[in-house]
């Protein structure tokens, strides 16, 4: 698709008048106060509004000069391992407990990286589960079981 | 005077052999994380802060703060021995050390900016014990309007010198004060943006915000193109300048120092621009220009002296008002809190082991990372053949376990997936994500501030105009944004920046 605008500048731009357009909105729900004495809502709807009109000038900077790299292509497979296994430790770290969750996330992560075979993930992951052990738990002191609750027979 | 009973006081507090080891443990892994491309002191010391919270606030400061400048020695040996500058900052170093490196004299090269740096870090230090105090004694009072203004300059300034579209830092900026109005109001107790999680009641938790924004999406954008490093120089030998080199770094070195202290008080990251400001300064001054690019010594040892005097002078604001010259900054401020003190210009009466400790401790640091570098440069060069892959996972794994053990509260790793996949994207579309973290943490102050000075005036916003400081600073904020935006100050901006990060 030929698109006669810089791809960054718009999607950078659409970021920030959508969250701007969140917070400034939201806000308008709490008191908005006078300026004398400034409600809980007045800086964020200030805010908001302004980035959102900033969104809107970053974009129409980009209008007429495309980017001058191709894109790099999307880490597909590192976003949905990475991200994913950081949502599933927010998940299970208090069910699995430390050891399972450690294992199953250093072995994750690792094969996002398409240079790891399966032998050398298992590798990291354990070499990293050891070593987490021994700093956070041991080191640290970290109040964490080691095999969780969902684990106990 | 009072300066010498000071730094005695200082000194017994950074000589005790817990904070020595601490600070020996701070500038180690500073050194490493900076030897390490893809892994900065600033993610790193968000992943740390938690586990600072079980030492005393002497001790976990002098740690931290060994991390920042010890990541300002190590980024110089990468750039100097595969031209990748480890830390942003190094990238000037680059140009002429890893000539000098391809030419067999990466000896010669390492040591020139290992004894800048000492040079630069032990002055500027010296500069920060004179200054601070005088400074904090002004700032003494301050009130709601001085600050708001200052806080304004300094996230003003932090623009001038972001790389990249003005337009987006000034975004990121007003993005990262949203962000940190999340949570309870001050005033009012209403909860602002929570979708009624309560473990969001008390706002984002900085270190998810920093470990997502710093840490997971540099991952991710690694990710992007993988390649391996290539470490062209696998043997260092003779570090021993030669008496012709040591004629020609000496002058380098102190106009480094100078410039490097000056610059590094300005907020907004001095350190990256001083070490350019530097490095111009050196070609111009040169009898032999020609030769900058193609190996020249002063083009290491200036640019690094610089960097550290930076580094060094940059915890002035942060010491003496509490405001942030850079995110690093932003974390120690961070570091302060945990331990339950507020910075900012009371802490040198209140805490004065402390204080003068932290200085004091910079020198030992200065010290210990000289006999770091030089003799087991082989061992960092060893650090450099470490695969990213195996390299990565352990961030996530660190950042993820870090985060959960300051308060147990999952929720605050859900964060670092969102502020992960956000700065990934901001990143990506040609967005700073410094500028943003400054805001975060700086957005609660502007916030309270602005009112308080609001009520003061009983509503009239001309307070800012009517008091001299206030004005001023508002003046020299304004300065700023134009001087950012003049053509040929822009066109310099981007020439600085090209091989930043």
């Amino acid at each position: 698709m030929a698109l006669n605008a810089s791809r960054n500048d718009l999607a950078s731009g659409a970021i920030f008048v959508a969250l701007g357009g969140y917070f400034a909105l939201e806000a308008l729900r709490y008191e908005f106060g006078t300026p004398f004495r400034m409600g809980p809502g007045f800086m964020p709807v200030v805010l908001g509004g302004i980035l959102v009109a900033l969104g809107v000038a970053v974009a129409a900077k980009g209008m007429g000069k495309p980017d001058a790299e191709a894109p790099a292509p999307w880490p597909w497979r590192g976003i949905l391992l990475v991200l994913g296994t950081i949502l599933f430790f927010a998940a299970t770290i208090r069910g699995l407990g430390f050891v399972p969750v450690v294992l199953i996330s250093g072995l994750a992560t690792a094969l996002s990286s398409s240079r790891n075979s399966l032998l050398s993930a298992l590798v990291i992951s354990v070499g990293l589960c050891v070593l987490c052990m021994l700093i956070f738990v041991v080191g640290l002191g970290l109040l964490v079981p080691w095999i969780g609750p969902w684990l106990r027979f | 005077m009072d300066l010498i009973s000071s730094l005695a006081l200082g000194f017994s507090v950074a000589l005790d052999p817990i904070n020595i080891l601490y600070c020996f443990i701070g500038v180690l892994l500073g050194t490493l994380v900076g030897v390490l491309p893809g892994i900065g002191p600033t993610a790193t010391i968000a992943m740390l802060l938690p586990i600072t919270f079980s030492l005393n606030a002497e001790t976990a400061l002098i740690m931290l703060a060994g991390i920042y400048y010890g990541a300002q020695y190590g980024g110089s040996t990468t750039a100097i021995l595969i031209n990748l500058p480890g830390e942003s900052s190094a990238a000037v170093t680059a140009i002429d050390g890893y000539q000098m490196a391809r030419q067999g004299r990466a000896g010669p090269a390492l040591a020139a900016a290992a004894i800048g740096s000492f040079f630069a870090g032990s002055v500027a230090t010296l500069l920060l014990a004179f200054f601070a105090p005088p400074l904090a004694r002004a700032a003494l009072n301050f009130g709601a309007p001085e600050y708001f203004s200052l806080i304004v300059l300094g996230l003003l300034v932090s623009i001038a010198l972001a790389h990249g579209s003005i337009l987006k830092a000034l975004g990121m900026i007003v993005l990262g004060l949203l962000l940190g109005m999340v949570g309870q109001d001050i005033y009012t107790g209403t909860p602002r943006f929570t979708f009624g999680v309560r473990e969001l009641f008390g706002g984002l938790n900085f270190v998810a915000v920093a470990v997502g924004v710093f840490g997971v999406a540099e991952i991710l954008r690694n990710l992007e193109n993988e390649k391996e490093r290539e470490v062209g120089v696998t043997v260092v030998k003779n570090l021993w300048l030669t008496r012709d080199d040591v004629k020609r770094v000496i002058a380098p070195i102190l106009r480094g120092t100078v410039l490097g202290s000056v610059l590094g008080v300005l907020p907004g990251g001095g350190h990256i621009l001083s070490a350019f400001a530097s490095y111009s300064a050196e070609k111009r001054l040169s009898k032999t220009p020609e030769q900058f690019g193609h190996g020249a010594i002063e083009g290491v040892a200036g640019p690094e002296s610089a960097n550290n005097a930076a580094a060094q002078t940059s915890f002035i604001p942060l010491m003496t008002l509490g405001i942030p010259a850079h995110p690093v900054m932003a974390l120690m401020i961070g570091a302060f809190i945990l331990q339950g003190i507020t910075p900012g210009p009371n802490v040198i009466n209140e805490q004065p082991a402390l204080f003068w400790g932290i200085i004091a401790s910079m020198w030992v640091g200065n010290l210990l990372l000289v006999i770091l570098n030089l003799p087991l440069v082989g061992l960092w060069v060893k650090m450099l053949s470490i695969p990213y892959r195996v390299l990565f996972p352990a961030i996530v794994l660190f950042a993820c376990i870090g985060t959960f053990s300051i308060n147990q509260n999952i929720y605050d790793i859900y964060a670092i997936a969102f502020f992960g996949i956000l700065g990934y994207l901001l990143i990506r579309f040609g967005c700073e994500p410094a500028p943003l973290l400054l805001g975060f943490v700086l957005g609660p102050l502007l916030e309270e501030h602005l009112r308080r000075a609001m009520i003061i005036s009983r509503g009239d916003p001309m307070i800012f105009l009517h008091r001299p400081i206030s004005a001023t600073l508002l003046g020299l904020a304004l300065l700023a944004v134009i001087i950012a935006v003049l053509p040929s100050i822009r066109k310099k901006r981007t020439e600085v920046f090209v091989e930043d990060d």
